[in-house]
């Protein structure tokens, strides 16, 4: 890694060291995504000062306040509009959006939809937990069938929301899915969302053994982090099963969460085409020479 | 593509210097002369026309017109790009400003400027969409949770539509506090005569960006470059500040204090503060007829119209009647209404509601004057014959 | 040569589960929060391959690479799930 080589290094330039230990509970993963965020940012070598981080609010909306840059910690489920006004007033800004699951798709999902579809230039970076973790453990959108959650004491008879799915289905510019626990794809991927113009979807898979781990059997951190080793599939490997595998292999399969790049196209984004809009207007009305 | 405001090009755009236009268009031209540069909305009866000119000329200033997927959406929009550096606005009508009111109250809690635009119709609920109302002035001084305080402007005219607008960006800017016009659906669908000012005749506030070193900036707390201004420096996100803003309770430096009582009741007075301690700058109404008058309507928006007919037949028979129309609404002028109680017999508030302001009314008259509501709801104006019936009445 | 920041490390045992050549245990001593931080073990494999660093939620660890032991470092082949570059 060029420039920063260390961890040490790493806090002094991207932390703010003063917040520092977080509140994030023990065996969490939020920290871990922003680890993995600081190391694809440091090789992308952007200027701090242009890269503006905003949140909704639960334990992944947490995580601007602990980076040194500008950070807009809105309300529930709206920091993809609020990130949308403040791309519109600067286009200039790399703005990158922490969000959970159930704030992204919960009550954000109108704002989610409408961004990938308008492909609006930001970078969400969504924490996966499969609950509300920071209100004590509720059900979430993605909770998987049968899980327990405070407000499904007796099992979650609904479907989970396959976020990554919706997001690929509105043309999103890239659409991935990673795990935190292992660092080298989920690092590449970070930087390749972050780098791509359009709209960019990151979702990590991570581990919250306080509210949904302990009522899942969970409740150990190292069986729960092991979970995701055993419950994940790439998709080429999943693809791959599926056309040429037996049975029993796609049995096994079927039922594990698909990791992965999902899409990566380049499609023009909202604010370039409404730049060109803007262009062809002065053109018309004759504008665009009086200076 | 940064906006800069142009006066040229904006005139340009706008077009004659004297023009007969919607009310809800009027409230377009305010926003672009005042150099308004994102309209993030959504449609509504009777605001879309407010929308729809936006989107057709702020392309043509260079500025950005989105129309996001709901009103949560439009005022989310609004106040992100206030943070970017823009100027913005938005427009919608009763149950859009119910939609508004938790990103309001993040605005209020951030210090962000921005203006909203309210085309009252009848509620509560769907209500009547077309026709106009005046059911939501309580809801702009109270509807968000939590304490603070509301700037809101009442137009009569169509030319008040564009002036308030303007006012209302200045307002904004100076307080970082949201500022709403209040107009309503009479006024947004009627058509009147318009001069739009020349530059040298318009007053334009921006905010102050901070400007300071980084590393002594205290984002949340009194101007740090401006004497005795309880209104905090803005640091514009792009600019190297590292500003942390957030609705929670925060301290000074912008990072959550959310178990510390001192440090919530410190911000929370001071946000409330930078409006109360300027009452009597935010005072702005308009007096007519009321040195010798012994009854007096008390209006504001539309209804100051037909109140002002009833005015002048009463005084055509003689009687002491007179007007006073407020055109800031809130914070409410309570100095005039007290001096205004200890002068006069009877006080009439005649509103497109159930009474709203009429409440503060009554309050500020300490009982020295007799105060009758006169409501009218279900979308028709007061007629000036209805109005001059309360002067015959104790 | 592996840094810790005791203050910092939250006790989850990541790090010690995860490390390809078992070089962490658990140490004695208690930080702040009463947890027993982690720490390099006495004897250990530790090839500076930074799994802990990358890993570690807390950004507690800083794995600093011995100028010598870079001579004899043995390369184990990480292949975290999949592996397939593209």
């Amino acid at each position: 890694m060029p420039g920063v080589e260390n961890a040490e290094k790493l806090n002094k330039k991207y932390l703010r060291e003063k917040m520092w230990p977080t509140i994030f509970c023990n065996g969490c993963g939020h920290g871990v995504v922003l680890d993995y965020t600081f190391w694809a940012l440091e090789e992308l070598g952007w200027n701090m000062d242009k890269v503006v981080f905003a949140s909704g609010i639960g334990c992944s909306s947490r995580l601007p306040g602990y980076i040194n840059a500008d950070g807009l910690h809105t309300t529930h489920g709206r920091a993809i509009a609020f990130a949308t006004g403040i791309k519109a007033a600067n286009p200039e800004l790399n703005i990158v959006v922490f969000t959970g699951d159930g704030d992204c798709s919960g009550i954000g999902g109108n704002h989610l939809i409408h961004a990938a579809r308008r492909n609006i230039d930001i970078t969400v970076i969504m924490i996966n937990n499969f609950t509300y973790g920071m209100t004590g453990g509720q059900l979430a959108p993605t909770a998987p069938l049968g899980s327990i959650a405070t407000t499904a004491p007796y099992g979650n008879i609904e479907h989970p929301f396959n976020i990554c799915e919706l997001v690929k289905a509105l043309g999103a510019n890239y659409v991935a899915r990673w795990p935190v626990s292992h660092p080298y794809q989920p690092m590449k991927s970070v930087k390749e969302a972050l780098d791509k113009k359009g709209f960019s979807l990151v979702e990590f898979l991570a581990p919250c053994p306080t509210a949904y781990g302990r009522r899942n059997k969970l409740g150990d951190i190292k069986k729960h982090w092991k979970w995701y080793d055993d419950n994940t599939i790439l998709i080429e490997e999943y693809e791959k099963i599926m056309n040429y595998g037996t049975e029993e292999e796609k049995e096994k399969s079927r039922n594990k969460i698909q990791i992965g790049v999902f899409q990566d196209i380049q499609k023009s984004g909202f604010f370039e085409e409404y730049e060109k809009l803007v262009e062809r207007l002065q053109v018309k009305h004759g504008t665009g020479d009086k200076k | 593509m940064m906006y800069k405001r142009d006066p040229e090009l904006i005139r340009e755009v706008l077009g004659k210097k004297v023009q007969f236009i919607l009310g809800d268009m009027a409230c377009v031209y305010g926003g672009l002369l005042a150099g308004c540069s994102f309209f993030g909305g959504y449609p509504i009866t009777p605001a879309s026309e407010v929308a729809e000119g936006m989107a057709r000329r702020l392309p043509r200033v260079k500025g950005t017109y989105i129309q996001m997927e709901d009103e949560i959406g439009s005022i989310a929009a609004v106040i992100g790009a206030a943070w970017g550096g823009a100027k913005s606005m938005t427009a919608t009508s009763g149950p859009g400003f119910s939609l508004m009111m938790e990103n309001y109250g993040f605005a209020v809690m951030t210090e962000t400027p921005c203006v909203i635009v309210n085309v009252q119709r009848t509620g509560p609920s769907t209500g009547q969409p077309t026709l106009g109302a005046q059911g939501d002035m309580m809801q702009a001084r109270w509807g968000t949770h939590g304490d603070f305080e509301a700037l809101a402007l009442a137009p009569s005219t169509v030319q008040e539509c564009m002036d308030f607008t303007v006012e209302a960006f200045n307002l904004a800017e100076k307080y970082r506090n949201p500022a709403c016009v209040m107009t309503d659906g009479e006024m947004g669908h009627l058509r009147e005569r318009v001069v739009i000012p020349d530059e040298k005749d318009l007053k334009i506030v921006n905010r102050v960006t901070a400007t300071i070193d980084k590393k002594k900036f205290i984002p949340f707390t009194n101007s740090q470059t401006r004497k005795n201004c309880k209104v905090p420096d803005f640091p514009t996100f792009g600019t190297g500040y590292h500003t942390y803003v957030t609705g929670l309770t925060h301290n000074e430096k912008g990072f959550p204090a959310t178990d510390k009582q001192p440090d919530h009741e410190k911000l929370v007075k001071r946000i409330t503060s930078k409006i109360t301690d300027d009452l009597d700058k935010l005072t702005m109404v308009e007096k007519i007829n009321l040195d010798d008058a012994k009854t007096v309507f008390v209006t504001y928006g539309a209804t100051a119209r037909p109140a002002e007919s009833a005015m002048e037949m009463a005084r055509a028979k003689g009687k002491k009647v007179g007007m006073l129309r407020l055109k800031m609404v809130w914070p409410f002028p309570y100095k005039e209404i007290e001096k205004l109680a200890e002068k006069v017999d009877k006080i009439i508030v005649p509103e497109m509601n159930l009474g709203q302001i009429v409440h503060p009314v009554r309050e500020y008259s300490w009982g020295n004057c007799k105060v009758v509501s006169a409501p009218k709801i279900g979308g028709e104006m007061h007629l000036p014959n209805e109005l001059y019936k309360y002067l015959e009445g104790k | 040569m592996i840094e810790i920041k005791d203050d910092w490390c939250k006790g989850c045992g990541i790090c010690i589960e995860r490390c390809p050549v078992n070089a962490l245990e658990e140490s004695d001593k208690l930080n702040k929060k009463g947890i027993h931080p982690a720490r390099l073990k006495e004897k250990n494999e530790c090839n500076f391959c930074r799994l802990c660093e990358l890993i570690c939620p807390d950004f507690a660890i800083t794995v600093i690479p011995d100028k010598e032991a870079k001579k004899n470092k043995k390369k184990i082949l990480l292949s975290p799930a999949g592996g397939r570059n593209k």
